[in-house]
């Protein structure tokens, strides 16, 4: 068909191009272009047939010689080659264009087995993680965070506590004293416990009252499982008609919470601490797995035994009157616990001593990611 | 406070076994800190007849017995003890019995070639006495075969944690008295014993300090013979942990043991003259019966004659007048020392003894009569002798104490419902007394506390009594109430600036160390805030932990060095925690403080970066001002400068430190690095990078400003950048420029960053060429030639203030 009309070429028109003409010069057009190795020769090729001097310009140009009644045809068949070059060049174009660059690409191949460049990682102490999961617990008992100074007077840390002088529980105490006196003529030492901050938090908040104070305490002691330097935790609770129920519930809602098991068992027994009455010590069972005590279960139950974990009571009426308070209106429950042991019996660490070395050995193994935010939602505990 | 079963038994008839009286004790607030059960440990052993011995063929000091068991055929034993002979009735420890000792297992074994299936044992390797030049000869009609433990009689020993305020129960009655209150027995009262003497006391008693020694009462029992005790007083004594060590003066320790009553015995041959308590004079001294000689004072209360000073009184007897073998005639004293008194001179002569841990906590008052008829006839029981009538000095606090109280409390602050009958039934078997109604519960009753009770002294410590008899296994969990409205945060914002800092060093790959608040002074001093001195300890544990840290920089040297010792080859740790200060009036300022050390290598050496670097004053720089920024602090708006009166100190580099200030005075941080000298002090090898974050200088948010924040829409226009290069003195900070630079239009810069500092070819001696990208943002209309130039215009005038010229 298509040599037929061309022969009009020849047999109508007299244009200088012969339908032979056009034919081969066609084909070898579209030869180059197919064979061209590089975009260079593609481009010389791509000069040769459409640039301005090129032979499939120089005969689109011959259109305007044609009488206009066969114009359209000529003008189709030659435009229509334009395309044909066009279309070939631009697909030869993309041809090479890929090969090229998957050449490169392939120059450009590294070792991925080569190590990256490692950012520091670092991690949040255990005690930290662990108060804040404690704040977290009692936040959602209603319970505030207070603190108070660890450098006390004599009179916060014990006469307020219904500890005078004389009283034999002081000396149980292992204190660090300080020579020197405060403005009132008060002996400086190093909080023995978190309870000052009991009768702090009384004189500046007053009543109802719920905190827990975290931090820092200090008794002159030091083996194996006792540093000088330990952190406890301190709970009080001054409302109307709080009693030991209220105190077992709240233990226990806490040691559950924290040890995210349902099983945790309390054994309360009487005991006696001078700042509350009645006293009361408070067990919870465990059992020994693998050499490691597992919370959870009652300590009577076999394989299991209690162990010793808070000291609480009802805050004795001196203290509430020591606090500022009217012991005849207001009554409540206060409670101790170490920090560092619940941190070791929840995760697993055996050595108290570590705790304090700043070890990065111990710190990467024992700490935690910053994002180990503890969140109720989240959940408190970090699993491992 | 140890005591052995059977002694308990003495006083309460019951039959519970070893077990049961532990988990009541537990119940009733007395802590079972251990049981020895020596059946227990003595398992595996039995009493066994020598059939043969015969030498060893190997060795000269074994012999070869053949031991009947009582079952079975005669075992063969290799045994080296000399008394080891044919017919012997000793002890066998079979295969797989531990013994006592040493906690070696025995088992079937070859020694030197001769089978050998058990030991036979002495008493010290059974833990039953100090013999061991031979193995255990029991008599020879002991029945062979039977376990040793019950052919012993062994006795569980329970050992209690008496708390301070229960004096009663450092007597073994006390305890029986408590256990009987909770049902597990019935308690044996205390005979009364005729205490009339035959003869009038021949010498004068006298108490001339009434305050330290209220009341003094003595006897003396003529023509004693003193020995050893007996055995079952011996053996418990052992079992309370007591030293036998001869009939009188054992005779008070078993007093002091069962009733928890102190009592002494003096050699009335070694008194002379009337027998005082008194004040000690300032500088007496006295030998007592530990060896050692003690230096008293007038605060001080002691027993003495004419002759000098024989007892410091309530602690310990002296080494003079004590009991001996020769001992014919002896003065016993019972008295009542003031509790006070007795604390204050024990912890002033550093002295601690068994009748100061009782005197201090109060003893029975109305205990002395009684008392001393019951020592008296154990004396005269171990001992003969006549007793003389007693002489009384002075009286004992009479102290009938009558505590208020309605039996609805216990359920008010116990959380628990006892029937006020039950209330009274417990009351009374603890011993006290108690009138009153029971119909109606709010309606007091006056309980009249016994005077072995001095801890009780209010209403709330009869409901202790109550609940904890009662049982506090009873006490129901009740909820608390949760507080009305919205969940507010329960943090101050303090606290959640600490977490916040915290986790964002975390996050930046510092580990966290938690280190001692107290240092070595030396390490304190060098860090010392200088202005008001050091906290210092007056008892430090060790030297090492003196000095209340002013700093949280040495502790963390320290533990950096430590690392690097162990190898650790980069360091970058943190501490979040108080330093303390000097504050107002004596008290002390401890003020939140993040603390961070960067030691060691930075990157290590890589197939990248090369070598390894370490860290830079840069990198502290770093730290300093990301976590400054996420405690919320006007990181725009801080200076940082150069080494002055505030900052950042000796401690550092002088040219390679700097501190962060908001205004003039209010330091946020310092940082850079450590200076060579300390980094010497601390033992730390190579350039350390510090910083100290001041959290507490860090101002607050003002008031609540709610949650939304301001009102922002980014500008429609882009943003573009000019950049700038200055000549200026070599010795400006480029921060002072890049300042003003960001000042110099505030409508029009966004920012302005610096990004070439250069010295060299092409700047002029004593001078650098700094550069800086400026960010411009056009926010109504595009910028025109003339408004860029109106803007160069500004940042080089602003520039010039500092003597910086635009490079052409």
């Amino acid at each position: 068909m298509e040599d037929v009309e061309l022969r009009k070429l020849d047999e109508i028109l007299d244009l200088g191009v012969t339908s032979e003409q056009y034919h081969s010069t066609r084909r070898k057009i579209l030869q180059a272009i197919e064979e061209a190795g590089t975009l260079v020769d593609l481009e010389r090729e791509r000069i040769a047939s459409l640039g301005k001097a090129g032979v499939v310009s120089q005969w689109l140009k011959l259109i305007g010689t044609v009488p206009p009644e066969n114009r359209p045809f000529v003008s189709s068949r030659f435009n229509r080659l334009k395309d044909e070059i066009t279309s070939a060049l631009a697909a030869r174009r993309a041809m090479l264009e890929a090969a090229a660059l998957d050449a490169r690409l392939a120059a450009e191949t590294i070792d991925l087995s080569l190590p990256a460049p490692e950012a520091p990682k670092g991690s949040v102490h255990p005690i930290s993680q662990v108060m804040d999961e404690l704040a977290e617990i009692f936040a959602d008992m209603g319970f505030a965070v207070a603190t108070g100074p660890e450098i006390e007077d004599d009179w916060h840390n014990f006469t307020a506590l219904n500890m005078p002088e004389s009283h034999p529980a002081r000396a149980m105490h292992d204190t660090f004293y300080f020579p020197d006196r405060n403005g009132g003529g008060r002996e400086m030492l190093l909080r023995t416990h978190t309870s000052p901050v009991q009768i702090r938090s009384m004189l500046a908040q007053g009543a109802p009252l719920r905190v827990i104070a975290p931090g820092r305490v200090y008794r002159s002691d030091s083996d194996a499982t006792h540093t000088p330097m330990f952190h406890q935790i301190e709970g009080l609770v001054i409302d109307k008609g709080i009693h030991l129920g209220h105190l077992k519930w709240t233990l226990e809602t806490f040691l559950k919470a924290f040890f995210e098991r349902d099983d945790i068992v309390l054994r309360l027994r009487p005991s006696y601490f001078p700042f509350t009455e009645p006293s009361v010590e408070v067990d919870v069972g465990y059992a020994n797995e693998g050499g490691r005590r597992v919370v959870g279960g009652s300590g009577d139950a076999p394989g299991h035994a209690w162990m010793e974990v808070l000291g609480s009571g009802m805050v004795n009426r001196r203290v509430i009157e020591a606090g500022g308070l009217d012991p005849d209106a207001w009554q409540g429950f206060a409670f101790g616990t170490g920090v560092d042991r619940l941190a070791m019996l929840k995760y697993g660490m055996d050595d108290l001593r570590a705790f304090f070395d700043g070890d990065v050995r111990w710190l990467s193994h024992y700490g935690f990611s910053a994002l180990d935010v503890p969140t109720l939602s989240g959940g408190v505990g970090m699993p491992v | 406070m140890k005591f052995s079963l059977s002694w308990l038994k003495q006083y309460l008839e019951t039959e519970a076994t070893v077990e049961q009286v532990a988990a009541r004790l537990n119940a009733i607030g007395l802590e079972v800190e251990g049981i020895e059960d020596p059946a227990a440990k003595l398992s595996g052993f039995r009493v066994a007849r020598v059939l043969t011995a015969e030498r060893h063929p190997q060795a000269d000091k074994l012999q070869v017995l053949t031991v009947d068991t009582g079952e079975g055929d005669p075992l063969q034993v290799v045994c080296g003890a000399p008394n080891a002979r044919a017919g012997l009735v000793g002890v066998l420890g079979l295969p797989g019995a531990t013994v006592p000792a040493n906690g070696l297992v025995l088992r079937k074994s070859a020694i030197r070639g001769v089978e050998s299936n058990g030991m036979m044992c002495s008493t010290r390797e059974l833990e039953l006495g100090e013999d061991h030049d031979g193995i255990i000869e029991l008599p020879a009609d002991a029945p062979v075969g039977m376990a040793f433990a019950e052919y012993h009689g062994a006795d569980p020993v329970i050992e209690v944690a008496v708390t301070p305020n229960r004096p009663d129960c450092m007597g073994i009655y006390g305890i029986a008295r408590d256990l009987a209150a909770a049902g597990l027995g019935t308690l044996q009262p205390i005979g009364a014993l005729d205490i009339s003497g035959s003869y009038p006391c021949p010498v004068e008693i006298r108490t001339d300090d009434p305050e330290g020694c209220p009341a003094f009462y003595g006897r003396v029992i003529r023509g004693v013979r003193n020995g050893p005790s007996p055995q079952w007083l011996q053996d418990r004594l052992k079992s309370a942990g007591q030293r036998p060590i001869s009939a009188l003066v054992d005779a008070t320790n078993y007093m002091m043991l069962a009733h928890g009553r102190p009592a002494h015995a003096y050699d009335l041959a070694k008194l002379n003259g009337p027998v005082v308590a008194r004040r000690a004079k300032d500088g007496e001294t006295v030998a007592a019966l530990n060896e050692k000689t003690y230096t008293l004072d007038s605060g001080m209360t002691v027993i003495a004659d004419d002759g000098g000073v024989h007892d410091i009184a309530g602690i310990m007897g002296g080494a003079h007048s004590g009991c001996g073998e020769e001992t014919t005639d002896v003065l016993l004293e019972i008295a009542y020392f003031d509790p006070e008194r007795i604390a204050a001179t024990g912890r002033k002569l550093n002295l601690t003894s068994d009748a100061r841990s009782r005197f201090e906590r109060g003893i029975d008052p109305g205990f002395l009569d009684t008392g001393l008829a019951h020592l008296t006839e154990l004396i005269q029981t171990l001992c003969g002798g006549e007793a003389s009538e007693v002489m009384r000095a002075g009286t004992a606090p009479d102290r009938p104490r009558i505590v208020h109280f309605a039996p609805a409390l216990v359920e008010k602050l116990g959380g628990v419902r006892v029937e006020p009958g039950e209330q009274k039934r417990i009351l009374a078997s603890l011993g006290f007394t108690v009138v009153g109604e029971e119909a109606n519960w709010e309606e007091e009753w006056a309980v009249t506390v016994p005077g072995w009770r001095p801890d009780i002294d209010g209403a709330p410590d009869i409901v202790e009594e109550v609940v904890r008899i009662h049982g506090l296994d009873k006490v129901e969990s009740v909820a608390l109430p949760r507080a009305d409205g919205v969940a507010r945060p329960t943090a101050t914002s303090a606290q959640k600036l600490e977490r916040r800092v915290r986790r964002a060093a975390a996050a930046r790959g510092l580990h966290e160390a938690v280190t001692w608040s107290f240092l070595p002074e030396a390490d304190a001093e060098v860090f010392a805030p200088g202005n008001g001195g050091l906290w210092l300890l007056s008892n430090p544990i060790s030297e090492d932990m003196k000095a209340m840290r002013p700093s949280l920089l040495p502790g963390l040297l320290s533990a950096a060095r430590r690392n690097l010792d162990r190898g650790a080859s980069s360091l970058r740790l943190f501490e979040v925690g108080r330093r303390y200060l000097r504050g107002e009036a004596g008290t002390s300022d401890e003020r939140l403080t993040l603390g961070l050390v960067l030691a060691g290598e930075k990157t290590p050496r890589g197939w990248v970066t090369g070598k390894a670097a370490p860290f830079d004053a840069y990198d502290a720089k770093a730290e300093v001002l990301a976590l400054l920024a996420e405690a919320g602090a006007p990181v725009e708006k801080l200076q940082v400068m150069i080494p002055d009166a505030l900052g950042p100190g000796p401690q550092f580099h002088p040219g390679q430190s700097a501190t962060l200030r908001l205004g003039p005075k209010n330091v946020l941080a310092r940082f850079g690095m450590l200076h060579p000298q300390v980094a010497k002090h601390f033992d730390v090898e190579g350039p350390v990078a510090v910083a100290e974050l001041y959290l507490d200088a860090i101002p607050g948010r003002k008031g609540a400003a709610g949650f939304a924040r301001s009102h922002y829409a980014p500008p429609a226009l882009q943003a573009l950048t000019r950049d700038y290069a200055f000549l200026v003195p070599a010795g400006l900070p480029a921060g002072d420029l890049v300042r003003v630079v960001q000042g110099a239009d505030k409508a029009n810069i966004a920012a302005a960053r610096l990004f070439d500092d250069f010295r060299g070819q092409g700047v002029p001696e004593g001078q650098k060429s700094l550069a800086l990208e400026v960010t411009l943002q056009p926010l109504e209309k595009s910028y025109q030639e003339a408004d860029l130039k109106a803007i160069t215009d500004k940042v080089t005038a602003a520039a010039a203030k500092l003597g910086a010229v635009l490079r052409g």
